[in-house]
Parts: C-alpha cells; sequence; structure tokens
C-alpha cells in the first residue's frame, strides 16, 4: 500500500486541463454530440424531426422548423431522421447563455 | 426541590431508526424504517416511491421512437440494457431482423456497460467500508471505459446506439484497438482489486454480513449476480441467448457462490468482470462485416410495426430485466410494463437485514446494487392516517374514472 502511495505521488493526474492550452480546450472525441446545426435552406419542411424529437424541443416555423436548445436532449435523432440531412450535430459544447431569449435565437 | 426520578430502561425497549430518504446507502432516496433492540435489526420495512417519474404511463403516450429515448433515462447506468430490452421486444412484433453485425455491436456495447456498472459498484462497496483509497482506485478504471464510450457513441452514458432494426455507429478498426487496450488496463485493474478485496480487512468486514440463503433466493425470485451469490446458476445470457450471446456461449461461463453474504456479491461481481473480458475480446475477434442497421428511414421502420405484443427480457448489469410491449398498430404503445431487476432484489433486503447490526445497514443495502429510480412504483398512502392501501387494478382503474 506504502509502494502504491509513492508511486501516485509522482504520476502525472488523470484528471485533464479544461485548457490544454492557453486558448486550446480538451480535445472531444468525432462523434460527440453537441449543439444541433441547420441548415435553414435546405430543410424541405417534412417536418419529420419533430414528429421523432423525444424532447420536444423543435416547433413548427414558417413551414421550417425552430429549434429551442434548453429541451434539446442531444440524442441526435433528428438528424438521423432528416431526409435531406439539413440538421447536423456539431462537436461545441459551450453552449451556455445568459438569458434565455439568447438561447431560442441560437 | 423536584425529587428526580429514577428512569427505568427497559433493557429491551424498541427503538425505530429510519435510515433515509436522503442518502441511505447510495445517493438515491429510499426510505427503511428499521427497528432496532440496542444494534440488532428486529425489523425492517421498506417504503419506496420518492422518484417514481410514472415513465410507463409516459411511453404510452409517446410514439415508439421517441419511447427509445425515454426508456434509456430509466437508469443512467444500464441506458444501453433498457433500450435493447425495448427494442428487441419491437422487432419481434415488427417481425425485424437486425444484421449479424448489429447484434454483435449491441453486445459489445452491453459488455462494456456491464464493465462499468460492476466497476462503479465495487467502488462504492469500497467507500461504505470505508476504504476510500479502493474506490478512488476503482473510479479511475471506470473513466476509461466511459472514455471509451464516449469515443465509440459520442456519449458517455445515455449511448443512443440503438435504432430499429440495428445500431447507429459503426466501431472503426481503431476503435476496436482502442477497445482491446482498455480491456488489457482493466484486466490488471481488476486483478489488482481483487487482490484488494481478498485482503484481510475487506474480506472480515464483508464476510457473513446480508446472508441470503439459496432457498430464500429462490423463494424471493431474487435475480442477477444477487441470486448468483446464494447458490442459483442463472443467466439469461446462458439460458436464453439474445444479441450475439448464442454464438459467443463458449467464451464466458456463469459464476455462481454458495455462500450468499456480502462478500459472496462482490466477489461474483469481480470475476463477471473477468468473464465479461473475454466476451468483449471474443466479440472482437469473430465480429462479422456487413451492414449495421436495415438502411430504411426510421419513421419508415417505426410505420412497419403492426399491432401486437411481445415479451422480451435482457440480462442487465443489476440482473434479468423484462420488458412487456404491447404496441397499437399506429405508431405508439398501448402498454409498457418493465420489471427492473432492483424490484425483484429490493425484497430481499428484508430477509438480509433481519438480525444484522446498524453498522452492517449500508453495506447490505450497497451489496445487492441497487437502482432505486428504476424501482419506484405506485404507493397510495391515506393521507391523513398515513396507512398504506393495496388496491387492485378494478379499482385504480374506478379512481382513474
Amino acid at each position: 500500500m506504502i509502494w502504491e502511495a509513492l508511486k501516485s505521488l509522482f504520476k502525472k493526474p488523470l484528471t485533464v486541463q479544461y485548457l490544454t492550452k492557453p486558448d486550446e480546450k480538451v480535445p472531444v472525441p468525432e462523434r460527440y454530440r453537441g449543439k444541433i446545426s441547420y441548415n435553414r435552406d435546405a430543410c424541405i419542411g417534412c417536418l419529420l424531426c419533430i414528429r421523432t424529437c423525444p424532447a420536444g424541443a423543435i416547433t413548427a416555423d414558417e413551414r421550417k422548423v425552430s429549434f429551442s436548445l434548453d429541451r434539446c436532449i442531444f440524442c441526435g435523432q433528428c438528424s438521423e431522421t432528416c431526409p435531406r440531412k439539413a440538421i447536423e450535430i456539431t462537436s461545441k459544447f459551450e453552449i451556455v447563455v445568459y438569458t434565455k431569449s439568447e438561447i431560442a435565437s441560437q | 426541590m423536584v425529587n428526580e426520578r429514577e428512569v427505568k430502561y427497559d433493557e429491551f425497549a424498541r427503538f425505530i431508526l429510519p435510515v433515509g430518504p436522503v442518502h441511505p446507502a447510495l445517493k438515491e432516496p429510499f426510505h427503511l424504517k428499521i427497528i432496532v433492540k440496542r444494534e440488532e435489526v428486529l425489523d425492517v420495512e421498506l417504503r419506496l416511491g420518492h422518484v417514481h417519474r410514472g415513465i410507463e404511463f409516459l411511453a404510452e403516450n409517446r410514439n415508439l421512437i421517441q419511447a427509445i429515448y425515454l426508456t434509456e433515462r430509466i437508469c443512467g447506468i444500464c441506458s444501453h440494457s433498457h433500450t435493447t430490452c425495448f427494442i428487441q421486444a419491437l422487432e419481434e412484433v415488427g417481425g425485424l431482423k437486425p444484421p449479424e453485425r448489429a447484434l454483435y455491436l449491441r453486445t459489445l456495447i452491453f459488455e462494456l456497460e456491464r464493465a462499468h456498472s460492476h466497476l462503479l459498484l465495487l467502488g462504492i462497496m469500497a467507500y461504505q467500508i470505508g476504504f476510500d483509497t479502493l474506490f478512488m482506485y476503482t473510479w479511475a478504471a471506470r473513466e476509461k471505459v466511459l472514455d471509451l464510450f464516449e469515443e465509440i457513441t459520442g456519449n458517455r452514458i445515455h449511448h443512443a446506439m440503438n435504432v430499429i432494426g440495428g445500431v447507429r455507429w459503426d466501431l472503426t478498426p481503431k476503435m476496436a484497438e482502442k477497445t482491446i487496450r482498455v480491456m488489457k488496463d482493466i484486466e490488471v485493474t481488476t486483478r489488482r482489486i481483487y487482490d484488494f478485496f481478498r485482503g484481510e480487512t475487506v474480506e472480515k468486514r464483508l464476510s457473513g454480513v446480508g446472508l441470503l440463503s439459496q432457498h430464500d433466493a429462490h423463494e424471493l425470485c431474487v435475480v442477477g449476480p444477487t441470486a448468483r451469490a446464494s447458490g442459483l446458476v442463472f443467466d439469461v445470457r446462458k439460458d436464453d441467448p439474445y444479441a450475439a450471446y448464442g454464438d459467443l456461449n463458449d467464451s464466458f461461463s456463469v459464476i455462481s457462490k454458495k455462500e450468499g453474504d456480502s462478500y459472496a456479491r462482490t466477489e461474483v461481481r469481480i470475476l463477471e468482470l473477468f468473464e465479461l473480458i473475454n466476451i468483449v475480446q471474443a466479440a472482437l475477434d469473430r465480429l462479422p462485416n456487413g451492414p449495421i442497421n436495415l438502411g430504411e428511414s426510421p419513421v419508415r421502420l417505426m410505420r412497419r410495426i403492426p399491432r401486437g405484443e411481445a415479451i422480451s427480457r435482457v440480462e442487465a448489469p443489476r440482473g434479468e430485466l423484462i420488458y412487456f410491449v404491447k404496441t397499437n398498430g399506429g405508431d405508439g404503445l398501448e402498454r409498457l410494463k418493465i420489471r427492473t431487476p432492483t424490484l425483484a432484489n429490493i425484497i430481499s433486503l428484508k430477509k438480509m437485514l433481519i438480525g444484522c447490526e446498524i453498522a452492517d445497514v449500508p453495506v447490505i443495502v450497497t451489496s445487492i446494487d441497487p437502482c432505486l429510480s428504476c424501482a419506484n412504483r405506485i404507493t397510495l398512502v391515506d393521507h391523513e392516517t398515513g396507512e398504506v392501501k393495496v388496491v387492485n387494478a378494478d379499482e385504480l382503474r374506478r379512481k382513474k374514472s
């Protein structure tokens, strides 16, 4: 046990820094599901994503859709359902905002 | 001057000791009313229902695709078990057959999930007996599995791996390599953990605590590692193979112990960790090539599922998980019934706790690996008298209308 403790004393910590370099964040895996990006021009308005969204985060908006990210559970179902690939999951994870209205406009 | 009345303490006074609902053993709420005489536990009353969420009812108001994500969120640890079980039932109703590679990938994620669930419990077990170093050591190993999940499926806990008729993400050769590497690491760490658990300190603390005889385990229909530690040899993976377990049958054996105490329950989980490393390696070796799902749009697949009902069961990390699914022929559910392993196991707590000492209570509760938010059901409590009522289905229907 003492040997183990001494070994741990000189080992690199398991935790990682949030900023690995001054302006570089921890790298996330390729498939990481973060913020949704929506291509409004590619959308054909089939509204299938509204039907399959488990959290009710997508609403109809002038024959297209709009997202409320405060309800999103980041499951990625909408991007899988979309027949035109207008919805994509990005790896952006810093999505904190100051007011509720900012979430709606995202 | 007032005479001080001499107070006689009854030597055999009974005392009701409330344990919980805040942090009874794990960080999940449930209430134990323990009647004690000095240090000895005489009787136990279990109360659940603090985190009832009404998932079954919610699922009946959603369509099948939405219900998949809802079932995934029943448990924060065995999320993949729940979706696999649910989707297996849907596929049986719809007569859909997922491709071979999808079944293997499901199995792979399933076993990785078992790895992180067992490591989690071993850590908590160590924490409950006051061995915090071992707790940190175990959870450091668990972190590697979670990182692997993030790489393969894109999320640490809620993987969203299963879709109707297959899986969503394929395994690249690079990921397979990393999986093997992580499994080797886990094997080394588990050996080390096993050494610690076999050491005198832990063994003395756990052996003989919370005995559950084979007869009682059989009578109470206990499942999973709790049952296997009491001498029952029962594992859905062997007895009723699902996913790719039929093909991988020769790569693992069912671990069973005769003792039936907390130490046996812990040991079964450690030995199962070694078994699941074998399964993961065999699954990666025999991984067939081909498509990973049926290649149709999820909405079309959902509409192809006719009216019907099916029962599906899987061996979740905590034991046998059963789903009863009845579809309504449109795209929704008429009835969903979930029997989680904790619901079967938690009754056995009464048998284990009676006769033990107060200090053993958290250890025994942890040793069955309870996952309480899965196990909560509706209880009708009379508001004025605090009386708990049991009602039958007819009465409940009348109350609803």
